[in-house]
């Protein structure tokens, strides 16, 4: 499923986006089917899965250990690919991984992959506007999206072009920084969610955990809100994973429901 | 041959793949950077540290029982003299007056085996900056005396329990930071590594090697050496001594370490020698080569000398083997151990164990001629801190 259609949908319905992230292989590559299944079943509209990176260094501590766990349990880019095109769920998928994988594997036949599996968008965080120009090309060629992250420093020029070079949905990080627990979200997310001018969908993500979060979140006019360690979080702890997978995702969703559009 | 660039890039290698938190940053030091580099006040200010505290210039030594054990005609960059007993503070002094200039209050950094965290505090303290290191856990451990000589100097160390709790951790943990504080705080990185401008800016700033070799061999023999020798982990001492030579006819070897053998598992090598064995590949913020797996997962490199323990190699590097500029060598471990004892031996000089693969290859290479007549070889710092290691290796 194409990302603009769900977002189309969920505007049918005035409501906002949950976008869940997970790593794939974390624990096993075993256990990825069965958490998605959760994730979507609690009301995820949108799956980020992580394809691991061996040096991730534009994720915080918690995510840093889930992909630990993933290589050490034998997570590869193939086996990615096999989980994914093995998923039977009707949302879009999109692949978080950095650059260096695409690379190795040939960015044609990422993208390529990418289609044939069953994958909708990619998100590269250590991939700059600047750099994407390569990337962007075959995304297009295949029509594959291309995610871009925005931040607060974010500057009016480099807004411009990442704007102009991205498809999907627009990546807020809501904060400074990249790990660990906040406090007040909503003044500064309200700030970047109003700098960031297009027409394409807006999600913020970074530090966002419970239902009352993702509320805030959504009455700060962003039309998505993306959430990460609160699920690795979870599967770090190797208890009743799904069903508290699928429990936080209902919270979520129920927040983001709640705060109407 | 100074670099046919689209600006940020060395031929295809180098770039800025950064997470766009970081970008403004990066921008931000691209400006300042270019601002002061050729500004007569910045480096008026940059040349009296250098060298009223720095001790610059260091000799350029002729290593006579050396250059007779060996059969080929040497001298010895001596890196090892500087304040610090190594070339890293020509870069950490540059950094941190650029910072005072940037407005900038605090600096980080990350370091291994702590020589670079070590030139961080002696710069921050000269310059009054406060100044916080990220340091693995378990590095701290093995190297509690550079702990502890940074922390004497004023300079926060920080162990990082992430991951492995080693360097690669502490530099995620200090992109984090940067991340996080980039309007007060300059991220200092200890090598020609790392997105666009830092191993431009690296290099200049340990250029400052190879000038002084310019004008030191001409006083001596009256022309250039035949070659120059360089150990290369991220590769500053060698871009450092190098640079200068790029447009005259001089050889130039960068010295990699072979570690146990040059073997490579799924996980891991068993040496550092990127240029030598890496493939092209993208990691910490450039374009270079790395030691990666069959799908691009970084292997853990290996090398006795921690200053070479690095699975990437600076851009330019990357980009002087591939056209021919530079030749890419390897010592052992051991053979690197065998030259170590020569010149404590021969010259009275304890080289660093990094310093000491540049020994190694010269005295594997002199023979074969392709050294020529005469050779410089960059001590790039003293082996004080490696004593326990040879020690160990006595056994």
């Amino acid at each position: 499923m194409k990302i603009s259609d769900k977002f189309n949908e969920l505007k049918k319905k005035r409501e906002g986006a949950l976008i869940a992230y997970i790593c794939a292989g974390d624990p096993t590559p075993e256990g990825t089917k069965e958490y998605v299944t959760a994730l979507v079943r609690g009301g995820a509209d949108i799956i980020e899965l992580g394809l691991p990176f061996s040096d991730p260094t534009a994720d915080g501590p918690t995510i840093q250990a889930g992909i630990e766990r993933a290589l050490n349990g034998g997570m590869t880019p193939d086996i990615y690919f096999k989980i994914v095109g093995s998923l039977k769920v009707h949302i879009p998928l999109v692949v978080m991984t950095y650059y260096n994988l695409i690379f190795k594997r040939g960015l044609e036949k990422f993208v390529k992959d990418c289609v044939s599996f069953g994958i909708s968008g990619i998100i590269v965080p250590d991939l700059s506007a600047e750099e994407s120009g390569e990337l962007a090309g075959f995304c297009k060629q295949y029509n594959v999206d291309l995610i871009f992250l925005v931040a607060p420093t974010t500057t009016e020029s480099r807004m411009k072009r990442i704007l102009a070079e991205g498809t999907g949905f627009v990546y807020l990080v809501a904060r400074m920084g990249v790990t660990g627990a906040r406090k007040d979200i909503a003044a500064s997310t309200r700030e970047l969610v109003e700098r960031v001018k297009t027409t394409t969908p807006k999600a913020v993500g970074f530090g966002i955990s419970n239902g009352k979060q993702a509320s805030e979140i959504i009455r700060t006019g962003a039309d998505g809100v993306i959430v990460g360690s609160a699920f690795v979080d979870i599967i770090a702890s190797g208890k009743d994973v799904p069903e508290r997978l699928e429990a936080l995702a209902r919270e979520l969703k129920e927040g983001i429901r709640a705060a109407g559009k | 041959m100074k670099q046919e660039l689209k600006l940020t890039k060395f031929g295809k290698y180098g770039g800025q793949f950064v997470p766009e938190v970081l970008m403004p940053a990066i921008e931000e030091l691209t400006e300042q950077y270019e601002k002061y580099k050729d500004d007569p006040v910045f480096n008026k200010e940059l040349d009296y540290y250098l060298r009223d505290f720095a001790g610059r210039p260091s000799p350029l030594y002729l290593a006579k029982h050396l250059s007779k054990e060996y059969g080929v005609r040497i001298y010895l960059k001596r890196e090892d003299l500087v304040h610090g007993g190594a070339h890293k503070l020509n870069n950490t002094l540059g950094q941190a007056l650029l910072t005072r200039y940037m407005g900038k209050k605090r600096i980080i950094a990350e370091t291994g085996a702590g020589q670079h965290g070590t030139a961080c505090a002696m710069a921050g303290a000269a310059f009054g900056i406060k100044t916080e290191v990220y340091m693995g856990a378990r590095d701290t451990v093995r190297q509690r005396m550079n702990v502890y000589r940074m922390e004497l100097m004023g300079a926060k160390v920080i162990p990082v329990k992430s991951g492995s709790q080693t360097l690669k951790d502490a530099i995620n943990e200090a992109m984090r930071d940067w991340a996080a504080n980039v309007e007060t705080t300059h991220y200092m990185i200890g090598s020609v590594v790392g997105p666009h401008p830092y191993p431009m800016m690296v290099r200049d700033f340990q250029s400052v090697i190879g000038k002084e070799v310019r004008t030191q061999i001409m006083e001596k023999e009256g022309r250039f050496p035949d070659s120059i020798v360089a150990c290369t982990g991220g590769g500053s001492n060698a871009m450092g001594i190098f640079y200068p030579f790029i447009e005259d006819d001089v050889d130039l070897f960068a010295v990699e370490a072979g570690g146990s053998g040059m073997k490579v598992t799924e996980k891991e090598a068993l040496h550092s020698a990127t240029l030598c064995t890496g493939e092209e590949g993208i990691l910490h913020g450039m374009h270079t080569k790395v030691l990666q797996n069959k799908y691009g997962q970084i292997l853990e490199s290996s090398s006795i000398a921690a200053g070479l323990d690095y699975a990437g190699v600076g851009p330019e590097l990357a980009y002087l083997a591939d056209i021919g500029r530079i030749e890419p060598r390897n010592s052992m471990d051991s053979e690197a151990l065998d030259a170590f004892h020569d010149l404590c031996r021969l010259e009275g000089i304890i080289p660093a164990l990094e310093s000491s693969h540049a020994l190694a290859y010269v005295k594997k290479a002199a023979s074969s001629g392709e050294l020529g007549d005469i050779v410089v070889i960059n001590i790039s710092g003293r082996g004080d801190k490696d004593l326990e290691t040879v020690m160990g290796m006595k056994k």
